[in-house]
């Protein structure tokens, strides 16, 4: 990364780290839940999330929810019980091979042919998503988000599935920043050196799937994003044009995933249209 | 009376919940009463919360509403400045900000610079107000108020010091946004430069209040504080953190930083006057944007 985007990026820790856990504290109880709950993986994303929960709550309105597949690398589960062991947090392991293959056992034969890892890694994010909200109704928790800034942008996630949550503390930040934020509180070293993977099926990187790196998409979406340079002027910064074209590609391409759904109006106030309260309306 | 005892009241009002709001705002009160104060600063739309939207209809009060009327009422034994969507008598709806004192309205400043860009989107739902108007009549003499974006435009506090103010009164919903390596937030970064420079230029002590909570993501960053006629800032409350926050004036220090650097003394609005009529009127002929000596499109060789 070129060292005036790496200064650009970095965060002073305290402020941003009392910002987040004043956000996590005011919003779960403006909305009457007692805690949160949210699925640790393993990887840095939701490793960080567990710390901040604890650090804004306190490990006893915190629930990590570790949901393996059987295809799940070995290492994320040891790298998840690192976390809930060194928080000392509430935890549950609900492993969703079952209900997964269950699933595409009957659809496999109704379709007349096996589902592609893509279908099925979609599935495992929303067999996750289902689970967490159904621990939410059960704990009286809200579910944390734990997509960061540089996912989100990409799209690299999936839609109802890893992508939803009623709160995201980490959603503002780019993949960079996790790591700053993560080894400033203290996420296991495993953790924060191993290369970042989705994990929805074996050696499969994140880094190795998007055809760039995250330093290189930072870098990148800094620019169009946070200064609004366009596709030109970024290149003209010195990036190659195949990889800016790449990444405005992903995010346009992606738009669909961060946005409730399209609802036709008809009437003359539309809920998502001008129908305009924040979510503290209901609070 | 040479020393003026502020109370700077940092809440985190509930959005849309006038009730909850203006409870606080007299239990406040009647704290900064107890601690000797003679002025008490809400922060802007303290009674309402920020991002109202379509609540607007549901939570503007006229002045004469019953529940603005107790803090007039309160402001019997401590001045009072606080915020509230205003409605008039033609249903424009205004950002308003009261300053009371004896039980009557002093004054009452209607936000005018109505920021919708980016994350802010208030010109959407509210009127603008049309003047920056000083008032006398506070432990400090003549005084003036800005709301938040008042403050981004450098014309606002010249205006309020020509007018005669010996203190400045700023109340804010400024979120926390662009955290960077730097000790304060970058938008707080600015606030805090903007007001040192105004003080500074025109000999004026400047009260700041901001509001903390979060709004559906959005922190506010709190961070109140004052600034000396000499461009210090005397006090900043903590960032985030809800608190009320005493603090003390020295008035006597316009007198000697306005002596010191005669800047105010030394305006020439009459000039500036004549200078901005010509400005306007060669832009109205030429209606070109803002590049110097630029020509109209058509005239370009």
């Amino acid at each position: 990364m070129k060292p005036e985007v790496a200064n650009r990026l970095r965060l002073n820790e305290d402020l941003t780290l009392a910002l987040l856990e004043r956000f996590i504290r005011d919003e779960v109880d403006k909305s009457g839940f007692q805690r949160v709950v949210f699925g640790l993986s393993g990887g840095i994303d939701s490793a960080l999330v567990a710390y901040l929960a604890v650090r804004a709550l306190g490990r006893d309105r915190t629930h990590a929810v570790l949901m393996p597949y059987e295809t799940s690398s070995p290492a994320s589960l040891t790298d998840a019980f690192a976390v809930v062991h060194d928080l000392q947090m509430p935890h549950t392991v609900v492993p969703i091979t079952a209900p997964v293959d269950a699933y595409f056992a009957q659809v496999d034969a109704l379709l007349g042919s096996p589902a592609t890892p893509l279908r099925k890694g979609n599935r495992m994010a929303r067999e996750r998503m289902c689970t967490l909200f159904d621990f939410s109704a059960h704990l009286a928790a809200l579910v944390l988000g734990t997509s960061n800034k540089t996912e989100l942008l990409l799209g690299y996630g999936t839609q109802f599935g890893d992508m939803a949550s009623a709160l995201n503390p980490i959603g503002d930040l780019y993949k960079c920043q996790v790591r700053q934020l993560s080894n400033a509180v203290g996420v296991p070293r495993s953790i924060l050196e191993k290369a970042p993977s989705a994990d929805l099926w074996e050696n499969q990187t994140d880094e190795q799937e998007l055809g760039f790196t995250y330093d290189d998409a930072d870098e990148v979406l800094y620019y169009l994003v946070d200064e609004r340079y366009s596709l030109d002027e970024t290149v003209a910064l010195g990036y190659s044009e195949a990889l800016v074209s790449r990444v405005i590609q992903r995010v346009r391409r992606n738009q669909y995933k961060r946005k409730p759904p399209v609802i036709a109006k008809i009437s003359p106030r539309t809920v998502g249209i001008d129908f305009r309260y924040l979510r503290d309306w209901g609070n | 009376m040479d020393r003026l005892q502020v109370v700077l009241a940092q809440l985190s009002p509930r959005l849309g919940d006038f009730e909850w709001n203006l409870d606080k705002h007299h239990e406040w009160i009647r704290e900064a009463r107890a601690r000797g104060a003679q002025l008490i600063i809400f922060p802007e739309l303290g009674l309402t919360g920020y991002q109202v939207q379509d609540m607007t209809l549901d939570i503007a009060r006229p002045l004469i509403h019953p529940q603005i009327q107790s803090l007039i009422e309160a402001s019997r034994e401590i001045d009072i400045v606080f915020s509230f969507v205003e409605e008039t008598s033609h249903h424009l709806f205004h950002v308003s900000a009261v300053y009371a004192s004896e039980g009557k309205v002093r004054a009452v400043h209607r936000k005018v610079y109505l920021p919708t860009y980016g994350m802010f989107d208030e010109r959407r739902y509210f009127a603008p107000g049309t003047r920056f108007q000083t008032f006398s009549g506070t432990p400090a003499g003549t005084a003036g108020m800005l709301l938040c974006e008042d403050a981004w435009h450098v014309t606002s506090p010249y205006l309020l010091a020509l007018g005669g103010a010996n203190f400045m009164i700023v109340t804010a919903s400024s979120p926390a946004r662009d955290v960077t390596d730097a000790h304060y937030f970058g938008s707080q970064r600015f606030w805090r430069e903007l007001l040192r420079v105004y003080a500074q230029t025109y000999g004026c002590p400047i009260a700041f209040v901001n509001r903390v909570g979060v709004e559906d993501g959005i922190s506010f960053f709190g961070g109140s504080g004052a600034v000396s006629p000499e461009g210090d800032w005397l006090f900043t409350a903590p960032t985030v953190e809800e608190g009320m926050f005493s603090i003390q004036l020295d008035l006597r220090s316009v007198r000697r930083a306005r002596f010191s650097t005669p800047i105010l003394r030394d305006e020439r609005p009459l000039l500036v006057q004549r200078e901005l009529e010509r400005i306007l009127r060669q832009r109205e002929e030429t209606q070109c944007d803002w590049a110097p000596n630029s020509q109209p499109e058509g005239e370009r060789t």
